[in-house]
């Protein structure tokens, strides 16, 4: 029997709380579509996604008027097309990057992600075409996200790609420089990349997926932080108690999401993310429910410690009520996503330093951070290094997606809208770290990546 | 099968006489009612069986939220699974 306190509750979550689901993502397989010309493989990538997600949308719009529960965005995510674009030159990359752009928009779908390349160890001839198309592909199309894993605990950190990644992010924010860098902000570079995170711009499908999957991606800041502010002046052990019935109740409506979309499309049910995943709106921050913890604002002391309980805390809640648990799974810190990150920002008492910090024990890392648009690629590059670093030697996943926005400096901001948010420009360390990036090669694997 | 159609807004008279005709059109039977009517703010919850309806339920998360409009309250109709998902293990 349901009793009214738990429908009140629920309805509440959804009415005042910003409760959604965020993503509901169809992971489709393209190795079969390979070909031994361009023209023929965009042909074919073309009718796979149309086909295969024809449904996606119109099922999963008509569950979220049947639960009742908004499902924020429906997405693709695509084998990693370096690893299907055989030989291809970076202009055929382009025009596979146009293709995607269009079968996302045919099939209607917010975005489409798997625009990368898996080059942790080192550069096939088609993983440098693609990395070398990136800046214009992104510029070209509207709704495709790439990400670019360079590196593994396994196989230790690709500097020669991380070199390449500060360049190519340079281009892109100058190809879209009259966008405030747009192009940047679909552009993520991997430590440690999940094969089945429902979450862009990171989404891809992996090699040892299925040929298609569901993944859903939860959310939920704004149920979390009210359950804080309500259980009151409690130790942390309630605390952590609260923040797990509460990740508990938001994950089981994205594993019925799941398990409905999966039934639905006939589509194998892939994992539920168990993330808390910010939007700009008042009331769906992360920053906020650090907030709520205790700390004045989020970024001064104490903000480490707050998420690292946060973030477990949501798993351990969260693996309770999914069969299948996988993606990124934790609590995402985008500045420009986040109200409660853009204010602390803005006010200077959160520093990109205490980013690197927080990524230690959330995912995913430095996300969504605009900085100045005079900043070098090798800087770039060294804050990448920096990041990466942490999750090579954490065998967790780390990640970097900054936007330098060209023309723009510190007391400037950059608008993308929607999702995406805005941000205020955070100021970087100024002295160089060109000597260190020009030595290239690859920075070994940590020695506890040897466990057999 | 059931849903939960939840009514929340100013108390006004009639409010259970539009909402019970709703499901009539639609074949949903009503089989429990509660209310509560805290200062001038109403709250309903109406638990409807939906397996024997004449339309599809989509159809009737429409209707339901078309009349919310109408009256000036907020009235949905969400489908059982969703509070069961959350709150029974």
């Amino acid at each position: 029997m349901l009793n009214t306190r738990d429908i009140l509750e629920t309805i509440n979550m959804i009415r005042e709380e910003n409760l959604d689901v965020r993503t509901v993502t169809a992971g489709i397989s393209l190795f079969d579509c390979v070909a031994d010309d361009n023209k023929r493989l965009c042909e074919k990538i073309y009718d796979k996604i149309t086909k295969t997600a024809e449904n996606l949308v119109p099922v999963a719009s008509s569950i979220e008027k049947e639960i009742g529960i908004p499902i924020v965005n429906k997405r693709i995510s695509v084998t990693p097309i370096s690893l299907v674009c055989g030989n291809a030159t970076p202009d055929d990359c382009v025009e596979i990057a146009r293709t995607l752009d269009r079968a996302a928009a045919t099939v209607g779908v917010n975005f489409i992600g798997g625009y990368g390349a898996l080059v942790q160890k080192g550069m096939t001839k088609g993983s440098e075409a693609l990395i070398d198309s990136i800046p214009d592909a992104l510029a070209e199309t509207n709704i495709v996200c790439s990400s670019v894993n360079v590196a593994s605990t396994k196989a230790g950190i690709n500097m020669d790609a991380v070199a390449k990644m500060g360049r190519i992010i340079k281009e892109t924010a100058a190809k879209t420089a009259d966008r405030d860098a747009i192009g940047c902000a679909k552009l993520v570079v991997f430590a440690n990349v999940p094969e089945d995170n429902p979450f862009m711009a990171g989404a891809f499908h992996g090699i040892g997926e299925s040929d298609c999957a569901i993944n859903v991606g939860v959310s939920g800041p704004g149920v979390v932080a009210k359950a804080i502010e309500r259980a009151g002046n409690v130790s942390f052990g309630e605390l952590s108690d609260v923040i797990k019935k509460t990740a508990f109740k938001i994950t089981r409506v994205g594993q019925l999401v799941a398990y409905e979309a999966s039934k639905r499309l006939g589509i194998p049910y892939g994992i539920v993310d168990l993330s808390l995943a910010p939007t700009p709106a008042i009331g769906d921050s992360v920053a906020h429910i650090l907030e709520a913890m205790g700390l004045e604002v989020c970024g001064t002391h104490g903000t480490t410690a707050a998420l690292m309980m946060l973030n477990d805390a949501v798993k351990k809640g969260g693996v309770m009520a999914s069969s299948h648990v996988g993606g990124l799974s934790g609590a995402f810190i985008p500045v420009s996503e986040d109200a409660g990150m853009i204010h602390a920002a803005e006010i200077g008492e959160l520093s990109i330093e205490k980013l690197e910090a927080m990524t230690a024990v959330c995912s995913v890392g430095l996300d969504m951070i605009a900085i100045p648009g005079d900043t070098t690629a090798e800087t770039i590059s060294a804050l990448i290094a920096d990041e990466i670093a942490i999750g090579v030697a954490n065998t967790k996943t780390t990640a970097v997606r900054v936007i330098p926005a060209p023309g723009k400096t510190v007391g400037d901001s950059v608008e993308f809208g929607g999702l995406l948010g805005y941000a205020p420009i955070m100021p970087l360390r100024t002295p160089s770290s060109a000597a260190f990036i020009a030595r290239g090669g690859r920075i070994p694997a940590p020695i506890h990546s040897l466990k057999n | 099968m059931k849903a939960v159609v939840s009514v929340i807004g100013k108390d006004s008279i009639g409010i259970i006489a539009s909402v019970s005709g709703c499901c009539a059109e639609f074949g949903a039977n009503i089989t429990e009612i509660t209310q509560s009517v805290l200062d001038e703010y109403f709250a309903m919850i109406m638990i409807v069986d939906i397996s024997k309806m004449n339309k599809p339920f989509s159809d009737f998360v429409d209707a339901m939220a078309e009349l919310g409009k109408k009256s000036g309250l907020e009235i949905r109709a969400m489908h059982q699974d969703i509070f069961d998902a959350m709150h029974r293990i």
